[in-house]
């Protein structure tokens, strides 16, 4: 007796591993793709320090509490690229191409399917120096391991809602089949995250909490990190992320029934 | 004598046919290329909005000149970074992805029988994007002005002619970079990956994350001689009127211009060795 969620987990690693195998065949690439990363962060960095090499800060934030922000962002940037944007960027060429058909045959959510098919290790130099970033930053301001423990809930919701809009956006495909860089305004858009939210002005700020909610992917965590998050940020994050992601299962089903497919 | 005569009169005959043959093939790249642009309308528009790096950053240090000394103004921050929106639309170039995919499906093989460089092609068809393209931009800077009137300046003309021509060389400079990182296709089926490294010192040392007036000195000086702030920041300080060495600027330019053409053609030349594509 096998639980459906076995099976899932089983295609998983099945997905993952093809494509684990498929990327080896280019390791050169992947060192080249390792020093972009570090060169990424050492930009991240400089860009930052731009900022406090005056003497000025961001309200409330020192330098390395900024650094924690900063090492979510990178972080988030090394997730996107090695589970997001390889598969959410391919939506748009199955359905150019009409091999949406075969996966909408598939005894799996098609969903899942799209969402998880591939991942590339590309991504992981970037999770790995965001990841150390934010342990440097942190064992300097003093953090313990609770505090790192408690952020995963904030960051998971916000990687939640991260992805659902993503998909939401791949998913209008369906309609505008041409719709490639649909993603990559959102891409632009989340560089705000660099940055605490406050270093921006009122207008941005709502902006970026209201219509697009880059505040819940890195400032709401590196607050909660940091330990003066109230608890209703966590929360709002939380509604958001569920929101976001029953959202995007219903608007996938709504768009499904648009689809025309190339050979029917 | 007479024989001299005939001799020049053939020369400025084969002078003339040159001529007209360049202008007809220019012609016709450029106006095919753009009708070929202006049907994907929407990509366009949203390709614009991916970069609003600069308009984000344009928030951040607004807010920071209010508390902080960093030499410029609010308002002059905003003025500096929607000039950078606007000379960065000049210089997005893409060409290592159409050549690498060319070489790797050995689409380039037809395109070498031709008696026209392949190069020419992509350079049509960059140039002629940026018309289908500008119409956008200005949209974009009319809503900037309407949101935030405050910031609404004129620029001297002089300073608009060499905002012309900068970005006109910084788009020729960008290109010919990318073009010769897009050659290594002939030796790895990755080129883009190059790009992607050499990308970063495009965004962070162009001026599109901050002007050099906020670098530190030192790193302004050494930056200065590299081909990177002569994509954005250049034409963008000489657009909003920042005091910039204009002598310096173009001589920089043209040195790397000439340095990369060179290199282009080298590897060019020994690529096409190496090549194997389909048919070749």
């Amino acid at each position: 007796m096998q639980y459906p969620i076995q099976r899932y987990f089983r295609v998983l690693r099945l997905f993952w591993s093809a494509a684990i195998a498929a990327e080896m065949e280019y390791r050169l690439n992947f060192v080249l793709a390792a020093l972009s990363s570090l060169g990424n962060l050492a930009g991240s960095l400089f860009g930052l320090f731009l900022f406090y090499r005056t003497g000025y800060t961001f309200q409330g934030w020192s330098w390395e509490e900024a650094g924690v922000v900063l090492g979510i962002f990178t972080l988030l940037q090394g997730i996107s690229s090695a589970f997001l944007v390889p598969n959410l960027n391919r939506i748009v060429r199955q359905v150019q191409e009409g091999t949406l058909d075969f996966v909408l045959l598939r005894p799996i959510s098609s969903q899942f399917w799209l969402s998880t098919n591939t991942l590339s290790p590309w991504g992981f130099p970037d999770i790995l120096f965001g990841a150390g970033l934010i342990g440097f930053a942190g064992s300097r301001l003093g953090l313990g391991i609770s505090n790192y423990l408690v952020s995963l809930l904030p960051l998971g919701f916000g990687l939640v809602s991260l992805y659902s809009l993503w998909f939401m956006l791949g998913a209008t495909s369906i309609w505008f089949v041409k719709i490639y860089n649909v993603t990559e305004v959102l891409r632009g858009l989340i560089e705000a995250g660099r940055f605490p939210i406050v270093a921006y002005p009122a207008t941005y700020r709502f902006f970026f909490t209201f219509i697009v909610p880059v505040a819940f992917l890195t400032t709401v965590p590196a607050e909660t990190m940091l330990g003066r998050s109230p608890w209703g940020w966590t929360l709002g994050a939380g509604v958001l992320a569920i929101g976001l992601l029953l959202a995007s299962r219903y608007f996938w089903r709504f768009a499904l029934r648009f689809y025309t497919s190339a050979s029917s | 004598m007479s024989a001299n005569k005939q001799r020049s009169h053939y020369r400025s005959l084969t002078f003339w046919l040159l001529r007209s043959r360049v202008s007809r093939i220019a012609r016709v790249l450029f106006s095919v290329n753009y009708a070929y642009m202006t049907e994907y309308r929407a990509e366009l528009l949203l390709w614009m909005l991916a970069g609003v790096l600069p308009l984000i950053l344009m928030g951040a240090w607004m807010q920071a000149a209010q508390g902080g000394q960093f030499g410029l103004t609010s308002v002059e921050f905003a003025r500096y970074f929607l000039a950078a929106f606007v000379a960065r639309q000049f210089s997005v170039v893409w060409v290592i992805w159409e050549f690498e995919k060319e070489v790797v499906e050995g689409r380039l093989s037809p395109r070498l029988l031709q008696p026209l460089d392949p190069g020419w092609h992509h350079f049509a068809s960059h140039f002629s994007e940026r018309f289908a393209r500008l119409p956008f931009a200005g949209v974009l800077v009319g809503i900037f002005f309407w949101l935030y009137p405050e910031a609404f300046w004129i620029p001297s003309l002089s300073g608009t002619l060499l905002f012309l021509l900068a970005v006109h060389l910084a788009f020729a400079l960008r290109f010919l970079m990318q073009y010769t990182m897009a050659m290594f296709a002939f030796w790895t089926e990755r080129a883009s990956a190059i790009e992607q490294f050499w990308f970063l010192f495009y965004l962070f040392l162009s001026g599109l994350i901050a002007p050099l007036e906020t670098f530190p000195p030192l790193v302004r000086e050494i930056v200065m001689w590299t081909p990177f702030p002569y994509m954005v920041y250049f034409p963008a300080s000489l657009l909003v009127g920042l005091p910039v060495n204009v002598g310096q600027g173009l001589l920089v330019m043209s040195g790397w211009g000439v340095v990369f053409f060179i290199l282009n053609r080298w590897l060019w030349n020994k690529g096409l060795k190496q090549y194997s594509g389909m048919g070749a």
